[in-house]
């Protein structure tokens, strides 16, 4: 009994955790980009990374303050989105899913080479970023709460209370630019671009607003995830991360405000859960014997278990947790 | 009958029916349009208006260039070499959100609804100059809310009268072939345009609501707007439309009333071939008998021929 309540905790707080906020910034942000715009981004961790290397790189190497390495991940994310759109968007979706996912690649590659070790720390990294983010922190940085159950540190308190406050007003402003005007023109390009075209709209630069506003989302994203945990790493920043974005996005909902975040707490929560499950029953005491399932083999088979439901989710429920079935079925003509 | 008072009293009855003519007042004007695709020319058209608050249909067969032409005269397409002008303003090389800012609309002959938005969605988002629509001014909705309820009250009272009302809330992908057709006009007008360039309106649109779709076109026409329209059903081109602009092979081959365009022998000869229905003459079917009996005398005379040598071969 212990035990299953034990899971239950880790999982909790994988539920709340800066992984689900990192996979939540970077989800709101593709909710943007494919959900309503029709934007086919898969190199949303590139700009996650622009965001965290944004704050490490003016604070580490440059010795800049906090606040202007913020600024600075959030002008690399506009630059690199408009990069990557003015030779795109012109062209069909698929263009922009290339270009995107190679860029990305690219992007880290650079960062982690040798010769921008001055510059990046290449392979190693940058660290020593986040003191004036945690000096700010109204909780005990060195502190133990107990929540639920759950150990956070003050460090951790600080930096998803951060983070969920950003998701809070990242969906607000969803929320009001979708029903707007500028929303309803954002969707009727993601129907039919020609359409959209024949009434009058500027397509192109309405394509450009939707790229940076999604991006912006995702360099916050990658911003947490490097205060949280303390370091960036060139490695860090893996294309399947935005895979792993679009899973939460397309189970919480593709074009529904809340889609993203509650997509990206389930899928945190379900990975610990499978993960913690399985420790527990592949341990000492376990009921799994370890000729079937050793205990290394856990963090493998977690995907396979979260991918499994995934699969089982979109036949049964296509439209993800919140989306509308109707809207589903239309596509399917 | 309003077909006949608006026939009399329309403002071509005294242009001469012949290509390139010039119209009283034209809303569009094109000169020197070509566009090729690779070897192939799609449109070379010298000269040609537009005559401003009457129907005009474009017609001609599958091929002739008329939705290319249609491209290019909305931005869709850029030509190859020639100008166009819309009121006098130069339209070649707009993009085509800026044609139809300056009120040239079209719709699609593969209707364009936008499936996952309502119907009233539909309909608003043809207003233009929202000031919703900028994104900044799109987080404070005061700036919107009176325009937004405007826009609103507009396209309800054009669904009324397009007979969508009912259909307000749905998603538009829920809606007949001929209702899309419907939503996509009404949706057109939203935009108040001077021009609207229809391609192909009533294809797919079962005859019950051809009928109505026409007494919408012709409305456009009644409330000052330039209508031109593509369509290959003739008795519709022959009910509403005002002047005919003939195409084919990318030129276009004749102009003139509807009454008077199926006598053109040019158009006759674009629809169903040159020389189709020339009747044989008596010395024509005589020398085609005597060609065909000669070829005939020929086989049999070549047949007798290897007989006779064969006989003569020793066995």
């Amino acid at each position: 009994m212990q035990q299953v309540l034990d899971v239950l905790i880790i999982s909790t707080k994988a539920f709340f955790g800066p992984l689900a906020v990192f996979y939540a910034l970077m989800a709101i942000g593709l909710n943007v980009h494919f959900g309503y715009t029709g934007l086919l981004n898969f190199g949303q961790i590139g700009f996650a990374m622009l965001g965290g290397f944004g704050i490490a790189i003016s604070v580490t190497t440059y010795g800049l303050p906090f606040v202007v390495g913020v600024l600075v991940g959030l002008l690399a994310a506009v630059l690199f989105a408009l990069l990557l759109g003015l030779p795109t968007l012109r062209l069909r979706a698929d263009y922009l899913a290339i270009v995107t996912i190679a860029a990305a690649e690219i992007l880290r590659l650079l960062f982690r080479s040798v010769s921008a070790t001055p510059i990046t720390g290449a392979t190693r990294g940058l660290s020593g970023f986040s003191g004036d983010f945690y000096a700010l922190s109204p909780f005990e940085t060195s502190a133990r709460y107990t929540i639920l159950g759950a150990r956070w540190s003050g460090r951790e308190l600080w930096v998803v209370s951060v983070g969920w406050t950003l998701v809070a007003l990242g969906c607000l402003a969803v929320w009001l630019l979708m029903r707007s005007p500028w929303g309803r023109v954002i969707k009727a390009i993601r129907e039919d671009e020609d359409a959209a075209r024949s009434l009058g709209k500027n397509v192109y630069a309405y394509k450009m607003q939707s790229l940076i506003l999604g991006g912006i989302f995702g360099a916050l994203g990658g911003m947490i995830y490097a205060l949280a945990t303390s370091s960036a790493n060139p490695d860090q920043y893996q294309s399947a991360n935005t895979f792993l974005a679009y899973a939460a996005l397309i189970l919480g909902g593709t074009a529904r405000v809340l889609g993203p975040v509650i997509g990206a707490m389930i899928f945190w929560f379900l990975l610990a859960f499978t993960e913690s499950g399985l420790v527990e029953l592949t341990g000492a005491d376990g009921i799994i014997p370890p000729e079937i399932l050793s205990s290394t083999d856990v963090a493998q088979i977690r995907f396979v278990l979260v991918g499994l439901g995934l699969m089982t989710l979109l036949i049964f429920r296509p439209q993800g947790i919140f989306g509308d079935r109707r809207e589903v079925m239309l596509d399917a003509r | 009958m309003p077909a006949e008072f608006s026939k009399r009293t329309s403002p071509l009855r005294d242009v001469a029916s012949q290509v390139g003519v010039a119209k009283p007042d034209p809303a569009i004007v094109v000169d020197d349009v070509t566009r090729t695709f690779g070897g192939l020319v799609a449109v070379q058209v010298e000269h040609l208006e537009f005559q401003r608050g009457c129907i005009t249909g474009l017609i001609g067969p599958n091929g002739a260039g008329k939705t290319t032409l249609f491209n290019l005269l909305t931005g869709f397409d850029q030509a190859n070499s020639g100008r166009w002008t819309f009121d006098g303003k130069p339209l070649a090389k707009l993009p085509p959100h800026r044609v139809a800012r300056l009120g040239v609309v079209r719709t699609f002959q593969l209707t364009k609804a936008l499936s996952r938005l309502s119907v009233l969605d539909n309909m608003m988002l043809g207003a233009t100059g929202q000031r919703g629509e900028s994104m900044w001014r799109a987080l404070l909705p005061g700036m919107w809310r009176g325009q937004e309820r405007e826009v609103e009250d507009r396209a309800n009272e054009l669904l009324e009268r397009f007979k969508l009302d009912t259909k307000r809330a749905d998603f538009a992908g829920t809606l007949s072939g001929g209702q899309r057709k419907l939503l996509e006009m009404a949706r057109a007008l939203m935009s108040q345009p001077k021009v609207v360039m229809l391609d192909e309106p009533m294809a797919g649109v079962n005859p019950a609501l051809t009928q109505s779709l026409l007494e919408h076109v012709k409305d456009l026409r009644e409330q000052g707007m330039t209508v031109v329209f593509v369509e290959h059903d003739m008795d519709v081109v022959r009910d509403i439309s005002d002047w005919v602009v003939v195409m084919a092979a990318g030129k276009v081959i004749a102009e003139s009333p509807p009454e008077s365009i199926s006598h053109n022998k040019e158009v006759v000869d674009a629809y169903l071939g040159a020389h189709h229905d020339a009747p044989l003459t008596v010395e024509e079917e005589d020398k085609v008998l005597a060609e065909a009996e000669a070829v005939i005398r020929a086989e049999r005379a070549a047949q007798a021929e290897a007989l006779d040598a064969a006989a003569r071969e020793p066995l």
